[in-house]
């Protein structure tokens, strides 16, 4: 299967403010990533809060601009095309935003929020746009009687679908879900993630999935790329990453997620302390720190990304 | 209102009128100014020295939108009818008859008939007494209310749209444009505006439209800070930059999106800046620095009651009317700033 999207050695440094003695510090959001998604592929990324999963999708969309690196979408290179060359490339990737309640302009009629991407784009005539509407919403499980209603009358998972049916308005091939869930109930996250995958599949759309929650991960993706401070330590497809994690970061991740049995003990390994700040990451592999099996080469350099099992990627100096 | 409702289709509209209409004080105080403001745009046919209406010889005349010369009504002179002239009056009612507005008088016509010396006490001719020149309270008032309130609409209309234009552009794009426009407000404010309206106006003789033009120049202020503080605030929203990510330009942004949702706050001014604009032009009127001599001025009433202390009617007059007036459009702004509010509840 050919990759619809494909990013090389993709770097995102944020230039904060400066410190006390006037020098600069960078942020390593995004440090040397590489992956693709096939076409039609749900791959999830997952990773702690601040380890820059969500930049990764931000810079893919081109919404940030790269540092370095490449960004391939079917096959052409995107990453330094204007503004105004982007546009055809713009409504054919979308983004789900993570805050279903920030991410809808207030002011707006949500049928007017869904169109806009039409608007913008120039894809449906201006009579036929109310009835393009309707049909997404028909879609995304919204009462079309609702078209001229606000955000504000709406609940969170209402909004969240909103927020697809605005994404999905363009008829786009890949669709990043940022974080699309984690803002909700988990009874109504069930419900989202399901009518994602429907969606998914009904359109065929590629979709990178954003979140830290595995278990949502797990139901969602068809690979499973697992970031740790802004470089990717694991990617493999689901069933491997979930049956035989090989990276001690993955591994301790999928021993913390709760087992819904109460005679379990908890087995497997805790991390201690927290991540470390991504301006001044530690040396050698960034996971060294907090590893249970750290070598000696850990903390002086750094490991690739390497497939030591066919389809399965880990960035681990055991694995040699 | 309600058949106003039953038109508007946009269910946002409907829901603001609806919110305005719940709002008792608002909608009320919308009632008792429209009904004002419309006496007083026909402040001729309300208070004029000339008739509405003359019949003189199976014939009509109508003085108000005409000029009639007395040998019409059989006069000796070919000069303009002076209808007030009693010999006149006689002329015509021995042939016909003279619909007179209610009151008789324009805010400039000086009653020579005055038993008392002018400013004179209220009386039956004169309802609210005359001032120190012997004209009508109540046809100065009227007149003065409309010029008020017309210089004080146009007046907020324009520094209104170059307050939010000028605020946009600062707050959308921030950063260096923010600092050196921020400098220069800060420079242009702190120049002494009264001085400079005073050397302007002894120097040029002030009209409407002069006036309007210089009270612009630092007017348009009072609203920069506040839209640019909204847009500073707004641009930071994930929705703005949700827009932005789907590729909408900038004027869009600030247009469709970030305009909108600065408004209300910028709307919660427009009743102050409203009332700002006519208390700035009464208080120039009170300066003896604003209109020019002999128009009806609300100000120039103020000023000739703290002149004639002994005639407190003219004081007292002015200050009811101008404190009713801006009272009446701060309770109205008010309505409109909550029926613009979308987490308001209908009412």
């Amino acid at each position: 299967m050919e990759p619809l999207v494909e990013v090389r050695n993709l770097k995102k440094w944020f230039m904060t403010g400066k410190s006390q003695f006037g020098k600069k510090e960078i942020l390593l959001a995004v440090d040397d990533v590489s992956f693709s998604i096939n076409r039609g592929e749900v791959l999830g990324l997952v990773g702690e809060s601040g380890c820059g999963k969500t930049t990764c999708g931000k810079v893919i969309l081109r919404i940030y601009d790269p540092t370095s690196g490449k960004i391939m979408f079917n096959g052409k290179d995107i990453t330094d095309l204007n503004r105004r060359l982007m546009e055809p490339y713009r409504k054919r990737m979308m983004i789900i935003y993570q805050d279903p309640f920030g991410s809808l302009d207030p002011r707006m009629t949500i049928g007017k929020a869904i169109a806009e991407p039409m608007i913008v784009h120039r894809i449906v005539e201006k009579k036929d746009r109310r009835n393009r509407v309707i049909e997404i919403m028909n879609h995304v499980g919204l009462i079309p009687d609702q078209i001229d209603r606000y955000p504000h009358e709406f609940s969170g998972g209402q909004r969240q679908r909103i927020g697809i049916a605005r994404a999905l308005a363009t008829n786009p091939d890949f669709i990043v879900a940022d974080e699309s869930v984690s803002a909700l109930d988990v009874s109504i996250q069930a419900q989202i993630i399901n009518l994602l995958q429907d969606l998914q599949k009904e359109f065929k759309i590629t979709l990178l999935f954003i979140a830290h929650d595995l278990s949502v991960i797990k139901h969602i993706s068809d690979r499973v790329a697992v970031m740790y401070l802004g470089k990717i330590v694991e990617m493999a497809s689901k069933h491997d990453l979930f049956g035989e994690a090989r990276h001690p970061y993955t591994q301790a991740l999928l021993s913390a997620i709760p087992v819904p049995d109460p005679k379990q003990r908890k087995k497997g390994k805790i991390l201690m302390g927290d991540v470390p700040s991504p301006i001044n990451p530690p040396s050698g592999c960034r996971f060294h720190p907090r590893c249970p099996s750290k070598m000696d080469i850990c903390d002086k350099e750094v490991p690739e990304l390497r497939e030591i099992v066919p389809g399965h990627f880990t960035a681990c100096y055991l694995y040699d | 209102m309600g058949g106003l409702l039953g038109k508007v289709k946009s269910p946002l509209a409907r829901r603001r009128i609806q919110n305005f209409i719940g709002n008792r004080r608002a909608h009320i105080s919308l009632y008792i100014f429209i009904a004002l403001f419309i006496i007083t745009v026909f402040a001729e046919f309300v208070a004029n020295d000339k008739p509405l209406l003359v019949r003189y010889e199976s014939k009509f005349y109508f003085p108000i939108f005409k000029d009639y010369l007395e040998t019409e009504f059989g006069g000796d002179i070919e000069i303009e009818a002076e209808y007030r002239d009693p010999y006149i009056q006689e002329l015509i009612y021995e042939k016909g008859w003279i619909v007179w507005p209610v009151i008789r008088f324009k805010y400039d016509t000086i009653d020579y008939e005055l038993e008392v010396p002018a400013p004179s006490s209220p009386s039956r001719s004169h309802w609210l007494g005359t001032d120190d020149g012997g004209h009508d309270v109540v046809a100065l008032i009227i007149y003065g209310f409309r010029i008020s309130v017309l210089f004080g609409i146009v007046l907020t209309i324009f520094s209104t749209i170059i307050g939010i234009i000028a605020g946009a552009v600062q707050g959308y794009f921030g950063g260096l444009v923010d600092l050196i426009f921020q400098r220069f407000i800060e420079m242009w404010a702190s120049l002494p505006s009264l001085y400079l309206i005073i050397i302007i106006t002894s120097i040029i003789e002030p009209t409407f439209g002069l006036l309007l033009v210089i009270l612009l120049l630092f007017r348009w202020l009072s609203l920069v800070g506040v839209v640019r503080a909204e847009f500073l605030r707004v641009r930071n929203f994930e929705f703005v930059k949700a827009a932005r990510a789907l590729g909408v330009s900038n004027v869009t942004i600030i247009f469709r999106h970030i305009l909108p949702n600065a408004m209300v706050s910028t709307f919660t001014f427009l009743p102050f800046i409203l009332n700002g604009s006519i208390i700035a032009l009464t208080s120039l009127d009170f300066l003896g620095l604003g209109l020019p001599p002999g128009s009806p001025s609300l100000g120039r009433l103020l000023a000739q009651g703290k002149a004639n202390l002994q005639a407190p009617w003219l004081g007292v007059t002015s200050f009811v009317v101008l404190s009713v007036m801006l009272s009446l459009l701060i309770f109205i702004g008010e309505g409109i700033r909550d029926a613009f509010d979308p987490r308001r509840q209908l009412a």
